[in-house]
């Protein structure tokens, strides 16, 4: 199996440290000749939405990555990536790749003071530890979309046939579920 | 606190493979938000214009700060002079998300940084050496950044900078353990971030690059030298085309090992911010603090 992670900017070498200790492959995408190789899947890291959505369309990735995902290339978004591939973005007109329907909110928890640490339920796993650095969460999801896990009440991940969302950081911890929850859903 | 600080190095993590651009206005800052950078640095006056200015250089007003927290949504830094904690509690107040305890304000005080351990929110220093790098994160620097010669345009510091770091990194990689408290002694730093450093081949906090940066050329050299990202001062908003300029930099960050992608940034981008030499200079901003 090879896991593409999208390397335009942010947290993405945190992910591919993550999936070679699952021993899959891995390889960063950061042109269109990278993508069109051929993967089984692609991560979608943490980050800078605005500054990672720039650069999709300066790459011309945007596109193709929007009509794979579409398609059923599975994917994982955490944190940036999740605001990238949410339908909708609360009080704001623009939306970027927009493939599961549900509404995020940008900067939900405020600035970096905001920033916290926690354990939760992840359906399918049990209890882990979540890193939310100045995170999202969804606000309101389509009834396709199935909750994965809340913390005081706000849901914080979820799926949606191949695609999986998070607003913390599984890749910023040393437990390895999340990414492995990932990996079965595309062997699934 | 370990915690806070473990969340404040994450966030210069989510800040890897981006720029953070010197803005001074509400408008510069959607230009730099809108081509791409991953952060934003508030300030009154850009380094080259606190250089050609002279006099005592200090904190931004924090109303200038907070026009442009409103007006963009990614990180909004600031920058606080060398052992000004109250010019730090302030920022802290007014929510800032990074702190730049730097050398292009004047220095508060003439031996000593602020102590970082005791805010909650993030700071980052700028290094000349491995030794310099390991000081500021033993008193609770969450990023660091090499010092280059703000206001120049001259990359030669921060290329200088990041080479020193990268050689005292390798050169701790081939310390045996007891050669390690010997190279702790010389590097005047504590032991046991002498000895991480060491065993990780790598700085404990994320790297990035810092003045003179001024052209897409110029930070991809820094990426391939080994920083994790850059900052640009005066190099954007001294130039005849800022949008453009901007864009061109933020992209060749990420492509920075693709040779096609860089000439192809590099075309047409109007006139490069002048510049000064760095034997031209009187005041030299990267030897204050140690």
């Amino acid at each position: 199996m090879k896991i593409g992670v999208l390397a335009l900017q942010g947290g993405f070498q945190e992910h591919i440290s993550a999936l070679r200790k699952l021993d899959v492959d891995v390889c960063e995408i950061r042109t269109l000749r990278d993508f069109i190789a051929g993967i089984d899947g692609i991560i979608l890291p943490g980050g800078e939405s605005t500054t990672i959505s720039r650069l999709l369309h300066e790459t011309g990735l945007f596109r193709p990555l929007k009509e794979h995902i579409d398609q059923g290339l599975p994917v994982f978004g955490t944190c940036a990536g999740m605001i990238l591939l949410a339908s909708e973005i609360q009080d704001d007109p623009v939306s970027h790749l927009d493939c599961i329907p549900i509404t995020v909110k940008r900067n939900a928890y405020g600035r970096q003071l905001g920033s916290f640490y926690t354990h939760a339920r992840f359906e399918g796993i049990g209890q882990i530890p979540m890193t939310f650095i100045r995170a999202p969460y969804i606000a309101s999801f389509k009834d396709e979309v199935h909750i994965l896990a809340e913390v005081n009440g706000i849901q914080v991940a979820a799926e949606s046939k191949k695609i999986l969302v998070t607003s913390f950081h599984p890749e910023l911890t040393d437990d390895l579920r999340v990414h492995q929850y990932f990996l079965n859903k595309i062997t699934a | 606190m370990v915690e806070r600080y473990e969340l404040n190095k994450n966030l210069a993590q989510m800040l890897k493979g981006g720029v953070i651009m010197d803005v001074t206005t509400p408008e510069q800052a959607k230009i730099a938000e809108e081509a791409g950078a991953c952060a934003v640095m508030a300030l009154e006056r850009i380094p080259a214009d606190i250089r050609s200015a002279g006099g005592v250089s200090r904190m931004s007003d924090p109303k200038m700060i907070k026009s442009i927290q409103q007006a963009v949504s990614i990180p909004v830094m600031a920058k606080v002079r060398i052992g000004h904690f109250v010019e730090a509690q302030i920022l802290e107040a007014i929510e800032i998300d990074y702190i730049d305890e730097s050398e292009v304000l004047s220095p508060a005080d003439p031996l000593l940084h602020i102590d970082k351990t005791k805010f909650q929110v993030p700071f980052v220093c700028g290094a000349k050496d491995l030794g310099e790098a390991l000081r500021r994160i033993a008193e609770g620097a969450a990023m660091i950044r090499t010092k280059g010669e703000p206001g120049t345009g001259d990359v030669i510091q921060a290329v200088q900078h990041m080479r020193m770091i990268s050689q005292q990194i390798r050169q701790l990689q081939n310390c045996t353990d007891d050669e390690l408290y010997h190279a702790a002694k010389e590097l005047q730093a504590p032991y046991d971030l002498v000895r991480m450093t060491g065993k990780a081949g790598r700085l404990p906090v994320v790297n990035f690059a810092a003045g003179g940066i001024a052209t897409p050329a110029d930070a991809a050299l820094m990426m391939q030298l080994g920083a994790e990202g850059v900052f640009v001062g005066s190099g954007i908003f001294k130039s005849g085309n800022p949008q453009k300029r901007a864009k061109a930099i933020v992209q060749a960050v990420t492509h920075f090992q693709n040779a096609a992608i860089l000439a192809e940034l590099s075309e047409d981008l109007g006139e490069a911010m002048v510049g000064i030499n760095e034997q031209e200079i009187e005041l030299l901003m990267a030897e204050r603090g140690k």
